[in-house]
């Protein structure tokens, strides 16, 4: 089990600085200069070189290299152009929004899906399998921005019973905070939740035709009982991996719902640097969201290890 | 195997179109791409034309759908934003295509180092979330169609690599493919003759899959100001719009997420039954 | 009364009969064989008996069991019976068994469910259970998982959940197919000594003749869903009263004509396998290992050495046997001999050129000369393809590549060499049955008129009836075009029926050599002995079945 878990975290970590040198390559091949680019065309000269100074432009590609990512491990991440602010300290303030959001839509997705499936799937063939299947296959199409125009209409102009978008921010109290997060979360959650929803039905259709459910019906389990004990946490193992690839989607629906809510989270924060040509936060910010998808696959890696005998060699 | 085989001597078109999903899919995506088509020669109002005095009417005879805050007939922009829309996807997935399977075919077949090499690449273009660098992409470059459609591209090809370097992987071991060998073929031509036409199934279900994400992407990038520019029309776009205007005009959301919605549907049901007819097994896909 | 009566059992699966009309009885403490071969009907006899069936499936008829009819029988019923009164052995050990549990809690949960036994006492009966199904608790804790266990092992595991309680009827369902012969033996011997202990009755279902002649009592055939015939094993075989029954005898019994051949080899005294003058094909000191397992981060993994050593040289028409165990690494080695494989040392000479080491561009002449014949039928052909252009595919080795006539004209040649007609060129593979798949992989395989065909398991995975016809055809052609074989296989019946000389492998070395009928009437090594005496033999299990009938 070490063996297979160090491997996970190598590779990980492999991933994870290759990952660096793309981003930060990504500067490089910028058509003319970052510098004038951030400023505008209409910037002087002089503040130009002052700002390539200040990003180190004037410096080779490797010595910029090492010092960025010298300085994202000791989570210093430079100093935001626009704001005039550490970066650190707006994302440390930004994340307080973009963090609760994802997990609340994870923790909804997988609440909604997962018995969805299960359901469906020991109703294979049943109105009831026929019609959530047919629902899931809807939201599945429904993109995550529209689901939260047609959720601001219906809840804030015309119900009035939330928000419209803005947060108030934690200080003002956890009540009116998530109430202005309830609509996000459930824009972004209910459309994954659709495909997650079709992948565990999947999975378990699929494991209840396996040869091991026969041996369990013929030790005399009921259909029901060699579902519940011998299908699910076979079934769950495909399940977990989507849960992983979800949480890539996840972070990336923010970007868009954040938008769509007015939230002041990490995705909104890295549209606006994109707008603004801030081109240091938007790095720190993409590495910051690169790091945690592989962190989440290194835990859904973990996850497998232990729901999964197989991965646990002895020696 | 036998399935398919049978389903081959049935007539696959015959046996597909008695499949509910994929008939449901194919005759809803063929009708988007007729509107698309159909806008290259008529559209029921010029979609250039502002006429401010029409702005924002709601739906009536004259505007089935309504019009935009310009006065632009709604539905003359929904059949031109189709055409930009698909062709967005389609190219993005062309791109995916044709260098992913060659990859994932090429590492299937070495082995070895170029395969871990390879696969190690997928690992990292897969831990940037899609979408996101895809804004960022978008950002840096410029924003434009073109660029929307290299963005998302980009993330079609790890997809469509690993697809088939798991089908290819799965029959390089098969016995057909030991005869080919101990008939001299070399790996090339194994490829071709039998790991291509075997695995074309599995390309064609990811296939329909990219293109409906490929949709969805697109609407997003353009949802943000990143994808086709004014005043060519696009979905996200036109909802971009209609969000400040929810209060007054609803009707001009509506409109562009259904089309959105009834696109991606069409082409997921085409793929669920493509994958229903042609192996039952692929059906964990979704 | 009968432990079970089945009375004019029918089931139809979504409107296609299956069964029509079986009548079949088992007495407390008897062995009742099932046979048939594949789609006849005998599995689904087993499930209808516990209603296990598809979707779909009507029943009708009656099985009586402790008194009551389980054709109308509900399902909690049912989940009552099994596992309880009825337990199930089937054939695929490999996945029989839940990845994810322990076999302690899979023993133990039939235990719990049915006695209401807490857990302490379930996993002491389990533990109890394994140990007399061969897995002593030294080295088969109940903490381990399945997939520590081999196959044997496995089936053991999936024996002791169907015997925990005591079953008075087990039902088998070829408990033995995907085991190799040793294994059977062994598994074989356990459920006839738990029938006796616990005086079960035994429903064991075989498509091998002989393996149900060694254990059963009473037989019955089984035939595209009805019953054949009926009776003591002894008696049915040896009378052969019903024309089926005499045709799967001989056909299980069947050895090929081989003519001059065989005497041929027979008069020389020499040993031809080694001592030819000019051999064919001449392996010298081969070995192959495999990356092993990385069981701790700091030790470098163990290989594993799956070809152990291996010389041999093989003369001109020759017809040899490779028999061994699963795993010995048969296969290994014949992959190895088609240059599909690298040796990690040790060499391969064809007809005097060395073939280690050489590029593709120059293997195309040995590659010419040397084909290979798979064991699964469906697996061997791409299915894609027509049969015209698969067994077209080797004439790409030809030097001038003929023209499409040309190449027609050969594939309809070879095609009515194996017995096919010119108008099965343009079927696909899914087109034809087992057999018949078979002829077309022959096909391909002599198309440029090798010298040496190697032929992996070629008839095990075929019906009994049509085993006999694809091993005449090997024969013929041996025969007529005086090719040499290598037959792989781990059934020496295949071994006595159709070659000269046959080798044992065992654990990656080839542990004995001779001529095939005196290894296999006197074998030296144990490896071979122990081949030699698991193998079922229908003639022997008939004769000693008559005479302890006397």
């Amino acid at each position: 089990m070490t063996a297979y878990l160090l491997r996970r975290v190598v590779s990980g970590l492999v991933t994870l600085v290759v990952a660096s040198i793309v981003v930060f390559s990504v500067l490089e091949v910028i058509p003319g200069d970052p510098a004038r680019l951030m400023l505008g065309m209409n910037a002087t000269d002089d503040a130009v070189q002052a700002l390539r100074v200040q990003m180190g432009l004037d410096q080779g590609f490797l010595v910029r290299y090492f010092h960025w990512t010298g300085g994202l491990l000791t989570f210093d991440f430079g100093k935001s152009y626009t704001y005039s602010v550490p970066v650190g300290e707006l994302i440390a303030e930004r994340i307080t929004v973009s963090l609760p959001l994802a997990l609340i839509a994870l923790a909804l997705s997988t609440a909604i899906a997962i018995p969805v499936g299960v359901f469906a799937a020991a109703r294979r063939g049943k109105p009831a399998d026929t019609i959530s299947m047919a629902i899931s296959q809807v939201g599945v199409a429904i993109p995550n921005f529209w689901f939260a125009l047609l959720l601001v209409y219906v809840f804030a102009v015309w119900l009035r019973v939330v928000p419209a978008g803005g947060f108030p921010g934690w200080e003002a109290g956890i009540g009116p905070s998530l109430k202005a997060l309830v609509l996000p979360a459930i824009a972004l959650a209910l459309p994954q939740a659709a495909i997650l929803a079709r992948v565990s039905r999947s999975a378990l259709i699929e494991v209840l035709g396996e040869d091991f459910i026969r041996t369990a019906r013929a030790k005399g389990l009921s259909r029901e009982a060699a579902l519940w004990r011998h299908a699910l946490r076979n079934a769950m193992l495909p399940v977990l991996t989507i849960l992983g690839l979800q949480f890539a989607f996840l972070l990336a629906g923010t970007v868009i719902i954040e938008n769509v809510f007015y939230l002041p989270g990490l995705g909104r924060l890295v549209v606006q640097a994109i707008n603004q040509r801030d081109l240091i936060v938007v790095e720190s910010v993409v590495m910051l969201l690169v790091a945690s998808v592989i962190l989440i696959n290194l835990l859904v890696d973990m996850a497998y290890a232990v729901v999964d005998p197989r991965l646990r060699t002895r020696s | 195997m036998s399935d398919v085989a049978a389903n081959r001597e049935r007539g696959f078109l015959r046996v597909a179109f008695v499949n509910r999903s994929f008939a449901t899919g194919i005759v809803i995506t063929a009708l988007i791409a007729a509107m698309a088509l159909l806008s290259f020669f008529w559209t029921p109002y010029d979609v250039t034309k502002l006429v401010v005095a029409d702005r924002m009417l709601p739906p009536s005879w004259d505007h089935i759908l309504g019009t935009d805050q310009f006065g632009r007939d709604v539905l003359s922009m929904i059949m031109v934003g189709a055409r930009n829309s698909l062709a967005v996807a389609l190219v993005a997935v062309g791109i995916g295509m044709g260098i992913g399977v060659p990859l994932g075919c090429w590492a299937a077949a070495r082995g070895g180092w170029i395969d871990d090499a390879l696969m190690r690449a997928n690992d990292v273009v897969f831990a940037f979330p899609a979408l996101l660098s895809a804004i960022m992409i978008t950002a840096v470059f410029g924003p434009g169609a073109i660029n929307a459609i290299i963005a998302i591209g980009i993330f079609n090809i790890p997809v469509f690599a690993r697809v088939a370097r798991a089908g290819a992987l799965s029959l390089w071991p098969r016995e057909f493919v030991l005869a080919a060998r101990a008939a001299g073929k070399g790996s090339v031509l194994i490829t071709v003759e039998h790991i291509l036409p075997n695995i074309a199934n599995l390309l064609l279900v990811q296939g329909t899959i990219q293109f409906a994400l490929g949709i969805l992407a697109e609407a997003s990038l353009s949802y943000l100001g990143l994808g086709a520019q004014p005043p060519m029309p696009s979905w996200g776009r036109m909802l971009f719009d209609a969000q400040t205007r929810m209060a007054v005009a609803p009707h001009l959301a509506i409109a562009p997420g259904m089309a959105i919605v009834l696109t991606v549907l069409g082409l997921n049901l085409i793929g669920d039954g493509l994958a229903d007819v042609l192996d039952p097994k692929l059906r964990r896909r979704r | 009364m009968s432990l079970l009566e089945i009375e004019n059992l029918a089931l139809d699966i979504g409107g296609t009969p299956i069964l029509k009309g079986i009548d079949l009885r088992i007495e407390a403490g008897e062995v009742m064989g099932l046979v048939g071969e594949s789609g006849s009907g005998k599995s689904m006899t087993a499930l209808s008996i516990m209603k296990l069936l598809p979707e779909f499936a009507s029943l009708s008829g009656r099985i009586g069991f402790g008194g009551s009819d389980l054709v109308n029988a509900s399902e909690e019923d049912m989940c009552a019976l099994r596992g309880d009164d009825i337990g199930m052995v089937f054939q695929e050990p490999m996945t029989a068994l839940n990845p994810l549990k322990t076999i302690g809690e899979q023993v133990a949960e039939g235990i719990r469910l049915h006695t209401g036994a807490n857990r302490t006492d379930a996993e002491a009966k389990a533990r109890a259970m394994l140990d007399r199904v061969g897995l002593p608790f030294e080295k088969f804790a109940l903490t381990r998982y399945p997939h520590e266990l081999s196959g044997g092992q496995r089936q053991r595991v999936v024996i002791a959940i169907a015997c925990a309680l005591k079953p008075k009827l087990l039902i088998a369902d070829e408990p033995t197919t995907a085991l190799d012969v040793v294994l059977q033996a062994q598994i074989l011997e356990l459920l006839r000594e738990l029938v006796h202990e616990n005086r079960m009755g035994l429903l064991l279902i075989s498509h091998d003749l002989a393996v149900v002649t060694e254990m059963a009592d009473r037989i019955t055939i089984l035939r595209g869903g009805e019953v054949m015939e009926t009776g003591d094993t002894a008696q049915t075989l040896s009378t052969q009263l019903h024309p089926y029954t005499r045709q799967l005898a001989q056909a299980s019994l069947h050895v090929p004509e081989r003519g001059k051949r065989v005497s041929a080899s027979s008069t020389a005294e020499r040993s031809p396998l080694s001592r030819d003058k000019a051999p064919l094909l001449s392996v010298q000191n081969i070995t192959k290992d495999y990356p092993g397992r990385r069981t701790s981060l700091f030790e470098k993994p163990q290989p594993f050495r799956a070809v152990d050593n291996v010389s041999f040289t093989l003369g001109e028409g020759r017809s040899v046997a490779l028999v061994g165990r699963s795993g010995c690494g048969k296969s290994t080695l014949a992959r190895m001999i088609l240059a599909l494989e690298k040796p990690t040392s040790g060499s391969v000479a064809f007809r005097g050129a060395v073939l280690t080491g050489r590029n593709e561009a120059a293997l195309r002449p040995a590659r010419r000369d040397m084909q290979v014949v798979f064991q699964d039928p469906y697996g061997s052909f791409n299915p894609r393809r027509t049969v015209e252009w698969l067994v077209a595919e080797p004439l790409h080795l030809l030097d001038n590549n003929p023209g499409k006539a040309e190449r027609r004209e050969l594939v309809k040649h070879t095609l009515h060499e194996v017995g096919l007609q010119p108008s099965d060129m343009q079927k696909y593979p899914h087109e034809f049955s087992g057999g018949q798949r078979q002829r077309i992989s022959i096909a391909r395989a002599i198309i440029t008129r090798p010298k040496l065909v190697i032929a992996d398991e070629p008839v095990s995975a075929l019906d009994v009836s049509i085993r006999a016809q694809v091993l005449d055809l090997f024969a013929e052609l041996n025969q007529k075009l005086g090719i040499a074989y290598i037959f792989i296989t781990h059934d020496l019946t295949v071994a006595r029926a159709i070659t000269d000389e046959v080798m044992v492998m065992h654990e990656g070395r080839i542990v004995e050599t001779g001529k095939t009928q005196e290894v296999l009437s006197h074998p030296q090594s144990d490896a071979a002995r122990m081949l030699v005496e698991a193998a079922p033999d229908l003639h022997r299990a008939l004769a000693k079945r008559m005479q302890e009938q006397g």
